[in-house]
């Protein structure tokens, strides 16, 4: 069973090619990162998937209608919108909208926010307005709402961009920890030596295509960082787990 | 916060205070009668002149207070949560400002005062126009922004016209007429007023009502609400047609009263959590309160000489309004 499937998929923005014939399938148990320079398509390939944005080809998602697309995927924008000053518990409580008939949670809601907000390290945080905290903290209570979702996929849009190195870790840790539930995340990230130490699975992006698939030591060759990156990288699998640095720029 | 807690904190007293407002509006008035025979004149029925002041002049000013307080309110705490900005109000979409010109447009041709319906059905044409205008401009699947920017398009030549309908009056009387028409009121108004605006007023607020959840999920930005089972395109409709229902309605009953719709929802928001559907019923009950007392207020300050409620709330609203700017402003730095 497929948690999200591709083929043929192509977008076009205002009359230009963004990505051609892009066609992959996600199963379950799978942590997936999607990794491309800036402009490689990245966000689009994702709001597409969701039906965000007009695309071309065929994503298993929109075939679902809207109320079981939300029980089905969870997404988190790049955009860190919190618009008004509620509390972070609240913030968290929206992922469990698709699963409420009408605003007033259940008790199974509650234990869901209290699981998400637990794993994302912010239960102190709970009753503060959630427009006063700092933007790595906004940050990891927008996850947290994604991970109550408790949806078979979650999408996310450089969730760790501008996390400290320890949420950095202990949010890749709790992707990865769905994974183990049978749950899978297709996760957009610039940061390659995270990508190759927890990610099961890369999805590379360049020149409005998908370049290559498979798991991070695969993908990462040097040819490829050198065409799609412009980058040179030392790469090794040592005792602590598989160790990547990015080291010069070629071009 | 809990949801019930702030239900029983922020709701109970505000329906308590629309309720003692509502009566202390049907004891005041020219005519001194106590409170007992007031009462008794109301209930009792007949045709005496106490009976006919309580049913024909003080309870229709004193419902239309309620409602469209409550429209002004509802509207503005929608606008502000589907625009996800405390500085949106009704206003905007455009609709006042149009039915403001059908209204001046049926003074100034007379068709005002040739029949009782005249005005208020004119006004109700110019907000239905403005309505169908804004939403062709906006496009179907348009974002805010697009919408925000039609409504301004709309306002601005709704405006322009009026203008243009005073500056080309060729009757002093008329034009005076106008301008006192467009201070926004209460008074004189009849029940014919109340059954007039009721309708579309319990359509719009129905529509408006429903809004809680998707304005909840809006407050996380217009990708996230959608991938969340939102569909934004029906919660858009349902806001403009909810609004220029209520808006359109009570500008054509009331005249332009602003700074409601506007200043309730940021006073409340706060005492709810901020959240964007408690706001919803909140704001309805708050803009309730607010008109009453403008309207008793006008009745007081200056009982001969016909204060009009939109001054009055413009007056009391503009500084209130920047006290809470300043304050926001403390908090920022």
């Amino acid at each position: 069973m497929s948690l999200l499937a591709l083929s043929g998929f192509s977008i076009g923005l205002q009359g230009r090619s963004v990505l051609r014939d892009v066609s992959f399938s996600i199963g379950p148990g799978e942590f997936v990162g999607l990794i491309g320079p800036n402009g490689a398509g990245k966000t689009s390939l994702m709001r597409a998937a969701l039906g965000l944005i007009p695309s071309q080809g065929t994503s298993s998602l929109l075939q679902l209608s809207e109320a079981a697309r939300a029980r089905a995927v969870a997404w988190m924008p790049q955009a860190r919108e919190i618009a008004w000053p509620v509390t972070v518990e609240m913030v968290v409580m929206l992922g469990r909208m698709p699963h409420m008939a009408g605003l007033t949670p259940s008790e199974a809601d509650h234990e869901k926010v209290g699981e998400a907000l637990q794993r994302m390290d912010l239960d102190g945080f709970r009753h503060r307005p959630a427009t006063q905290l700092s933007g790595g903290e906004q940050a990891r209570a927008l996850i947290a709402r994604a991970l109550a979702q408790d949806t078979p996929l979650l999408m996310a849009d450089e969730p760790i961009a501008g996390l400290d190195p320890a949420h950095q870790i202990s949010t890749m840790q709790a992707f990865a920890a769905q994974t183990a539930e049978g749950k899978s995340a297709l996760v957009s990230l610039h940061d390659l030596g995270l990508a190759a130490r927890h990610c099961t699975r890369l999805i590379m992006l360049g020149d409005g295509r998908l370049v290559a698939d498979g798991p991070p030591t695969e993908v990462l060759t040097p040819e490829r960082l050198a065409h799609v990156f412009g980058i040179t990288a030392w790469f090794r699998e040592t005792e602590d787990g598989p160790v990547y640095q990015p080291l010069e720029v070629i071009r | 916060m809990t949801r019930s807690n702030t239900m029983t904190r922020v709701m109970l007293p505000l329906i308590a205070a629309t309720l003692v407002l509502f009566c202390a509006s049907m004891l005041i008035g020219p005519a001194r009668m106590s409170l007992g025979d007031s009462l008794s004149a109301l209930f009792a029925g007949g045709e005496s002149p106490m009976a006919l002041v309580m049913r024909e002049i003080r309870l229709p000013r004193a419902l239309l207070a309620v409602m469209i307080g409550a429209s002004l309110g509802l509207a503005g705490a929608a606008m502000q949560g589907y625009l996800r900005n405390p500085l949106a109000e009704p206003g905007l979409i455009g609709v006042s400002g149009s039915a403001a010109l059908g209204a001046v447009l049926a003074i100034q041709t007379g068709l005002a005062a040739s029949f009782a319906l005249g005005l208020p059905l004119a006004a109700l044409a110019g907000a239905l126009i403005s309505v169908l205008l804004v939403m062709a401009l906006a496009g179907p699947r348009g974002t805010s922004l697009t919408l925000i920017l039609a409504g301004i398009a709309v306002s601005a030549l709704a405006a322009a016209l009026t203008s243009l309908v005073l500056n080309l009056s060729p009757n002093p009387f008329a034009a005076s007429e106008i301008v006192f028409w467009m201070m926004g009121s209460l008074a004189d108004r009849s029940m014919t007023h109340v059954w007039l605006a009721l309708p579309l007023m319990v359509l719009g607020w129905a529509l408006l009502a429903g809004l809680g959840r998707g304005l909840d999920a809006l407050t996380l930005g217009e990708d996230a609400a959608q991938a969340m089972g939102i569909r934004l395109t029906r919660l858009r409709l349902m806001l403009v047609i909810g609004t220029a229902c209520v808006v359109g309605a009570g500008t054509a009953v009331a005249g332009a009263i602003g700074f409601v719709g506007l200043v309730v929802p940021h006073i409340l928001r706060p005492l709810v959590g901020a959240r964007p559907s408690s706001l919803l019923w909140a704001s309805a009950l708050g803009g309730a309160v607010m008109l009453l007392l403008a309207d008793i207020a006008v009745r007081l300050i200056l009982p001969e000489r016909d204060l009009k409620l939109g001054v009055l709330t413009a007056i009391v609203g503009a500084p209130l309004f920047l006290h809470l700017i300043l304050k926001l402003r403390k908090e920022r730095i």
